[in-house]
């Protein structure tokens, strides 16, 4: 699609992570998030360049302590990985294959990881394989969007299971709430890419399971521990906003002529376009600004700029914004309560209600 | 969160400062509180990188561990800690008084007790960890800690385990504290940064809360107030001075990164502080104190428990007690909301938005009004209370009022008087938008006698507020005995006995 190419201009595209795709399913009404991610705009760069840039960094402590604890699962064929599994689920598995599909070139691991896994489903004797590295695709707003998880793929028997290994701490079993439920949601990602997968090779996408193993720390030591996570519900929802999320050809149709995100850089590596052009491109793909973006998306410092430059209550949060009733101005929403704006049609209710908490504060707050 | 609190919100951003949405303050505050502004090493569950503890404000304590991944620095930073908050808590165990109770024997309880003060939640938990990987230690056997580190973990879990219990006053994480007093023009994600939230509660002169909470966002300006650190600061600052550690610890190694800590505690250490004085500053509500003496008690047990001997808390709760404590919690929330809303009319205006109080003013009333006949004649005073209040409350509902204490009433009749709102019971009204009468009829705290105690019974002319909401909630639950546990659920505990393992266990 050479319009999404346009929008990117002539830099090499990004892929998505199952990050980004577990925030995107966040937050599927946003235009301008679709568009940046089809087209494989470098969202990072892009803020950066506007003058806003992202404050995600990340700490080298964490990184260094992450893949200390990914090697030590992973070392020796997963063979710690092996132990655990073989606990948690039962199994009596001697002896398990390791594949690493990061050994054949970038350009062959798509195919190539197809190829591994039409071989396992249609085998399905009881061998074990653990695959690392597999690079799984999904159709995301009618695009093809390539995943690259931090995860292995087990398969037993022709059952497919998804191990995340992730460096949090389960300390006298229970983990923190909002990572776990982080994991639960990238894990659910791959779930779905595997078993979309399996049905394009014909076989039973029920064949990988919606249960996923999570491999973490235990207490204060680097020893691993594995459990269960059911991703169920995970998948119901992310299904269900991948279905609601606008399909990018229609976006596109919407799109003034020649509108461009590219980032060409000039010999120092600078972006050629100033980045008011930039940010001047980006406004006219309309966001839907939520402070859950303040955790998920690069382009968040830009489009929270821009919702205080209209004053919406977008700002404010969800849970404002439930009881403003949709009210999505905050001068609209204060004319309201207020008594200084006539309610439209539709608004009698949270109008009153608005009229109502107004005069109890300002008899309780003289 | 109720309109009330939206509105307030949209008010704050409108005038780029944060409003109040309480009229008096709902938590204690100390003489003395300890604060403690803990800081953990990136990735790691319960590392600690430094602190800074202390109840002089002109002079923070700085602890530092160079090498943060060196267990025998860990250690000697928590040895370090138990001596600043050991002494505090145990000056509060000497004096105490004796409290007297219906149908049961006296018991001492201290007449004040510790506070310590954390920045935001998740250094609540971090205490919470820190007291759980040192808790267990042994000053004996292989890898001895000093007598001091376990007793601290005891108290930091019970520090920890407390700041959960909603209206207790032990442990106060700021964000959390603040935030229950005043709307930011901001969400509810962005005011966990104590010092963005600050700045829209106390601007410095001549600036907007707006600007100085985006200054605050600046984590060269403002560092994050712990306990997790900034990257930058990790990745160009600290991560060297470690490394210098690494290749000589020396003194002037250890002073570099305590230098390099210092730079990133001591403005949340001062902002700490202003907290401080900023709910200081709000009256308190009346109800605080009985709170807050709970909190004593609660404090005294604990001082005995240890004195006794007892165990340290287990790794997790039976069965039995997971569920009673389960249950207290949510009894304690009930209990909480119930008690800031009789203490508060901005947070009882909550409660009329939604129609279960209201407030008006007396227009008749008659005082020796009696029902029933010979011996089970009672006197029952009519009171008639006209509001514009949206009354969701149908006869026979039983109402207290804030304005006196021990008063109960129950609905008799509402009665529109103009205007929509008010069917008793029904789902319009909506908003209101109407005038309507409610007779009440007092059934509580009008004394004995032929006519009702003075003052008992509101006057005409006289605004009062009422509503359903009380506070007698059962003061336990119907579950069994730890002992009696059923075997669906694991049956009776064994009393925790930490063992070996939870002595040398791992602190990586
Ligand atoms: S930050 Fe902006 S672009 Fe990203 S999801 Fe939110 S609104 Fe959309």
């Amino acid at each position: 699609m050479s319009r999404l190419d346009d929008l990117r201009g002539p830099v090499p595209a990004r892929a998505h992570d199952a990050r980004a795709i577990a925030a995107l399913a966040a937050n599927p009404g946003c235009a301008r998030r679709s568009l940046l991610d089809a087209a494989g705009v470098d969202k990072d760069a892009a803020a950066r360049h506007v003058g806003f840039p992202a404050p995600f960094g990340q700490s080298q402590f964490a990184i260094t302590r992450g893949n200390v604890f990914e090697s030590l699962v992973k070392e020796n064929g997963c063979a710690e990985l092996l132990r655990l599994l073989r606990e948690l689920m039962g199994l009596p598995i001697a002896q398990v294959g390791y594949q690493d599909v990061e050994n054949v070139g970038a350009h062959l691991r798509a195919s190539h990881t197809r190829a591994l896994i039409d071989r396992a489903a249609r085998e399905s004797e009881d061998s074990a394989v653990f695959y690392d590295h597999p690079l799984l695709s999904l159709r995301i707003a009618g695009q093809t969007s390539y995943l690259e998880p931090d995860v292995v793929a087990f398969q037993l028997g022709g059952r497919f299971h998804v191990v995340e290994i992730k460096s949090f701490s389960v300390i006298d079993g229970q983990a923190e709430p909002e990572k776990v439920a982080a994991a639960a949601r990238q894990a659910a990602v791959y779930v779905l890419a595997l078993r979309a997968l399996m049905e394009e090779l014909g076989h039973d996408p029920e064949r990988v399971s919606h249960d996923v193993v999570l491999v973490c720390p235990e207490n204060f030591a680097n020893r691993p521990v594995a459990s269960l996570v059911d991703v169920r519900r995970q998948l119901a929802v992310l299904r269900r906003q991948l279905a609601r999320m606008t399909r990018v050809d229609r976006l596109l149709e919407d799109l003034p002529e020649g509108l461009t995100f590219s980032l060409e850089p000039d010999a120092d590596g600078v972006p050629t376009r100033s980045a008011g052009e930039l940010a001047e491109a980006l406004r006219r793909v309309p966001a839907r600004y939520a402070p859950d973006c303040l955790a998920a998306c690069d382009m968040c410092m830009f489009c929270r700029d821009e919702a205080r430059g209209c004053g919406s209550t977008d700002l404010l949060g969800r849970q404002v914004r439930d009881q403003l009733g949709g009210v999505s101005g905050m001068d609209e929403a204060l004319g309201l309560a207020e008594g200084t704006r006539e309610p439209e049609e539709g608004q009698e209710e949270i109008a009153r209600l608005l009229r109502l908490a107004d005069r109890l504060r300002r008899e309780c707050v003289a | 969160m109720s309109a009330l609190t939206a509105l307030a919100r949209l008010r704050a951003m409108r005038e780029g400062v944060a409003q109040r949405i309480t009229t008096v303050r709902h938590c204690h505050v100390s003489d003395r509180p300890m604060v403690f502004v803990p800081l953990k090493m990136a990735g790691e569950a319960a590392a600690p990188l430094g602190a800074m503890v202390g109840t002089d404000p002109d002079h923070p304590r700085l602890l530092v561990v160079p090498q943060p991944r060196n267990r025998n620095l860990r250690f000697a930073f928590t040895a370090e800690l138990a001596e600043v908050l050991l002494p505090y808590v145990e000056g509060f165990q000497k004096r105490t008084e004796t409290v007297e109770r219906k149908g049961g024997e006296p018991y001492e309880r201290c007449l004040e007790a510790p506070q310590v003060l954390v920045p935001n939640r998740p250094a609540a938990e971090f205490t919470g960890l820190l007291g759980r990987s040192t808790r267990f230690r042994r000053v004996d056997g292989p890898y001895p800690v000093h007598p001091s580190v376990p007793l601290l973990g005891r108290w930091l879990t019970y520090f920890a385990d407390r700041s959960r219990q909603p209206g207790s006053s032990l442990l106060l994480a700021a964000t959390e504290a603040l935030g229950t007093h005043w709307a930011t023009g901001q969400s509810a994600l962005e005011d966990a940064n104590l010092a963005a939230l600050l700045g829209w509660i106390d601007p410095p002169a001549g600036t907007t809360g707006r600007r100085a909470a985006e200054e605050a966002e600046d984590p060269l300006l403002w560092p994050p107030a712990g306990p997790a650190t900034d990257p930058g600061f990790d990745n160009e600052v600290l991560a060297p001075a470690v490394q210098a550690y690494e290749e000589a610890p020396t003194d002037r190694a250890v002073e570099r990164v305590a230098e390099a800590l210092r730079t990133q505690l001591e403005p949340t250490w001062r902002l700490m502080w202003r907290s401080v004085e900023l709910l200081r500053a709000l009256p308190e509500g009346s109800r605080v104190a009985g709170r807050w003496e709970s909190d004593r008690g609660s404090f005294t047990r604990f001082v005995e428990r240890i004195a006794e001997g007892g165990p340290p808390q287990a790794r997790r709760d039976g069965a039995v007690s997971a569920a009673a404590r389960l249950a207290g919690l949510e009894r304690a929330r009930a209990s909480y909301d119930v008690q800031r809303a009789y203490d508060d009319p901005l947070v009882m205006a909550e409660y009329r938005l939604t129609g279960e109080a209201f407030a008006g003013v007396v227009t008749a009333v008659e005082p020796e009004h009696f029902e029933g006949e010979g011996r089970s004649r009672k006197l029952r005073p009519l009171v008639t209370v006209r509001t514009e209040d949206p009354v969701r409350l149908a006869p026979g509902a039983a109402v207290g009022s804030p304005e006196r204490r021990g008063h109960g009433a129950e609905v008799v009749e509402v009665v529109a008087v103009s205007g929509a709102g008010g069917v008793p019971g029904g789902g319009t009204g909506g908003a209101g938008g109407g005038t309507v009468e409610i007779v009440l009829k007092v059934t509580k705290g009008m004394g004995r006698g032929k006519t009702p105690a003075p003052g008992a019974v509101p006057e005409p002319g006289e605004r009062v507020c009422y509503t359903s909401l009380t506070d007698d909630f059962q003061t336990s639950a119907a579950l069994p005995d730890p002992e009696e546990t059923p075997w669906t659920h694991g049956g009776p505990p064994e009393e925790y006995v930490p063992g070996d393992d939870d002595a040398q266990e791992e602190w990586e």
